[in-house]
């Protein structure tokens, strides 16, 4: 008993001492916001939607729609150490479409020194199966993702591509790139949830009265590009979660991002 | 409950004028109370609506925290799924194809019949005993009740009609936001309101009162037949019931019952996993209230239960997914003499509840 307590004694010590050294690390109190902005693009060009796009198996698409959803962000801080965004407000939908969609703005951020950020692309498998009353904002099947709902399939559609192309055989040329899948319920499926880690290309200043904004690359490109190529006339122009050519462009859209700069 | 909810409301003690008028409230609360008693044994008003889970059943799989049956969002959903504003052309309803009268299953159809006289590829299953599943429809594909509306309101050979599309038509019918403030506290007209409260109604389609019910429970000294009793005996003896098991009749997993050895139109639980062993594969179905939901099997393919029980015994088609009951080493099927099927068919018929098909306050208004 004794010697429980004596362990016990030391383990709150080791445990003050840690708690203190973090506090002291930059002396930094308050919280404040953080914008992500996502900026998709062509290679090194604005993507833009309506306009042909030749990706890497040479063959084009016209894009009408892109969208994904972007969740679980976790921001690193230079000591190692990680802040996980609650759970309300860290589900977003990037619409390239819709203006205000593209910059996330994440509130109430420790303030700190960043240096890498961390998210999920698609919607993470306990999202994907809760109530119906928690299915709001941008989860939300009858407002903001009501096109990123599978209503046969139970689950999200984590990124969506909706183009046409000569490479398609489809009626009207049709391209229907949708992916998503979070493991299956009862029976193990596709399970295309993406991490994503980025690293700043210098540090993130985060203030309880500033309000730093990181701007992300999105190479829309990249999804068609590595490591394996995409190819609308052997991988199909038509695919709703398929293991094979879902899965395929899920591993090449999980490099697609990267942080080009931070504005202070 | 309702007379605690008005005393407790802040400042109502501090003022004496507030007493005085909560006293008349209490007063008129508790003739009403009288009257609405009295009215229920004359049968001349509505009751109230509860879910209760029959004793011979599993537990419900339905979490009822977050959204408990009250009579409001019962009647609610009622109205919604009886509304064919919920289709594209104000066509077609969730009744449509699930009427009451034929146990929530399309009377007649094979195959359901949807929007622009479309045809669906399965048959309409029957919306009964919903609380105890947790994954709906013949592939699997939905694993929430909550969430199940939106596929046949979306499915262009059904109701065809965007669900966002869908909550926007009912918000702006004048009639229903006073229906959702009596249901849910406000008038806010939301996709999770509308699927909460279709999920009351049907969640309160239970079926329970089959004579085997009865006799199961030992209710009102009902017994089965002695045929009834040896149809109920054989039909654990010849393994249906490693399938259809427990009171609900069904164990809630995919099988291929060799009703094709094709699948190229329907590859059932694969179109949801995209595993090859899943291909014919569909969810077992509760063998209740079979009297009124023909045609049988996921395409509506065997009419009569004569028809069933000559399918297992001597019909059954092989393919590398075919269910092992079904397959004793290349001898397919369940080996039945007709006196063994005439009695099976009179255990199956024990399992109608003529009450359930009946009960007004599950039909359209």
């Amino acid at each position: 008993m004794k010697k429980n307590f004596f362990y016990i004694a030391i383990a709150f010590i080791l445990f003050t001492s840690v708690s203190s050294c973090k506090k002291e690390d930059t002396g930094l109190t308050g919280n404040g916001p953080l914008t992500l902005h996502f900026d998709n693009r062509v290679g090194n060009d604005n993507f833009i939607m309506n306009t042909d796009v030749t990706i890497e198996s040479g063959e084009t698409i016209n894009v009408s729609n892109l969208k994904y959803y972007v969740s679980n962000f976790v921001l690193v801080k230079e000591d190692g150490s990680e802040y996980t965004v609650p759970q309300e407000g860290n589900y977003f939908l990037i619409d390239e479409s819709v203006d205000s969609s593209l910059e996330v703005t994440l509130q109430n951020i420790p303030a700190g020194n960043y240096t890498s950020i961390k998210y999920i692309l698609g919607v993470d498998s306990l999202r994907s199966t809760m109530d119906v009353s928690q299915r709001t904002g941008a989860l939300d099947p009858a407002g903001a993702g009501s096109d990123m709902y599978w209503s046969w399939n139970s689950g999200y559609i984590f990124f969506r591509i909706d183009a046409t192309s000569p490479a398609s055989t489809e009626v009207g040329n049709m391209c229907m790139f949708h992916v998503g899948g979070y493991g299956g319920y009862s029976t193990p499926s596709a399970n295309n949830i993406r991490n994503i880690t980025l690293s700043a290309p210098q540090t993130i200043h985060v203030r309880e009265n500033e309000n730093p904004e990181v701007h992300i690359f999105a190479d829309i490109l990249q999804a068609f590009k590595s490591p394996q190529v995409y190819s609308i006339a052997t991988d199909g122009a038509v695919f709703h979660m398929a293991p094979g050519s879902g899965t395929k462009m899920a591993n090449n859209y999980v490099d697609m991002f990267t942080i080009d700069h931070v504005h202070e | 409950m309702y007379m605690n909810k008005i005393l407790k409301q802040p400042g109502a003690y501090n003022r004496p004028v507030a007493i005085s008028k909560m006293k008349t409230l209490f007063l008129l609360f508790c003739v009403g109370l009288v009257t609405i008693s009295s009215c229920n044994k004359t049968g001349n008003t509505k009751e109230e609506i509860t879910f209760s889970s029959p004793s011979n059943f599993p537990a419900p799989k339905y979490n009822f925290n977050n959204n408990p049956v009250t009579t409001q969002g019962f009647e609610l959903g009622r109205k919604l799924f009886y509304d064919v504003s919920l289709s594209r052309d104000n066509s077609t309803s969730c009744g449509t194809c699930h009427s009451s009268f034929s146990s929530f299953t399309h009377h007649g159809h094979a195959v359901s019949h949807g929007i622009d006289n479309k045809l669906g590829i399965r048959n309409a299953p029957p919306v009964m005993n919903m609380a105890w599943l947790d994954e709906f429809m013949w592939d699997g594909g939905i694993n929430q009740l909550d969430m199940l509306p939106i596929a046949p309101i979306e499915n262009p050979v059904e109701m065809d009609l965007e669900f966002a599309d869908a909550v926007n038509k009912i918000r702006n019918n004048p009639a229903y936001p006073p229906l959702f403030k009596s249901a849910f506290g406000s008038e806010e007209v939301s996709g999770p309101r509308l699927l909460q409260a279709l999920s009351q109604f049907m969640n309160m389609l239970v079926s329970a009162n089959s004579k085997f019910d009865k006799w199961k429970r030992g209710e009102d000294g009902v017994t089965l037949t002695p045929e009834e009793n040896e149809g109920y005996q054989l039909f654990a003896q010849k393994k249906c019931s490693s399938c259809h098991s427990t009171d609900l009749f069904t164990d809630q997993k995919f099988h291929n019952n060799g009703i094709k050895n094709s699948f190229l139109i329907d590859s059932g639980r694969t179109h949801i996993t995209n595993r090859a062993e899943d291909i014919g594969k569909f969810k077992t179905p509760s063998l209740r209230n079979l009297q009124y939901t023909r045609p049988f099997m996921h395409d509506g393919s065997i009419s009569t239960l004569e028809g069933v029980l000559d399918h297992y015994s001597s019909e059954v088609k092989i393919s590398a997914t075919l269910d092992t009951v079904l397959n004793n080493n290349g001898a397919l099927g369940i080996p039945l003499t007709s006196d063994e099927k005439a009695k099976i068919i009179m255990f199956l018929n024990t399992l109608n509840d003529p009450g359930f098909v009946t009960d007004r306050r599950f039909a359209e208004q």
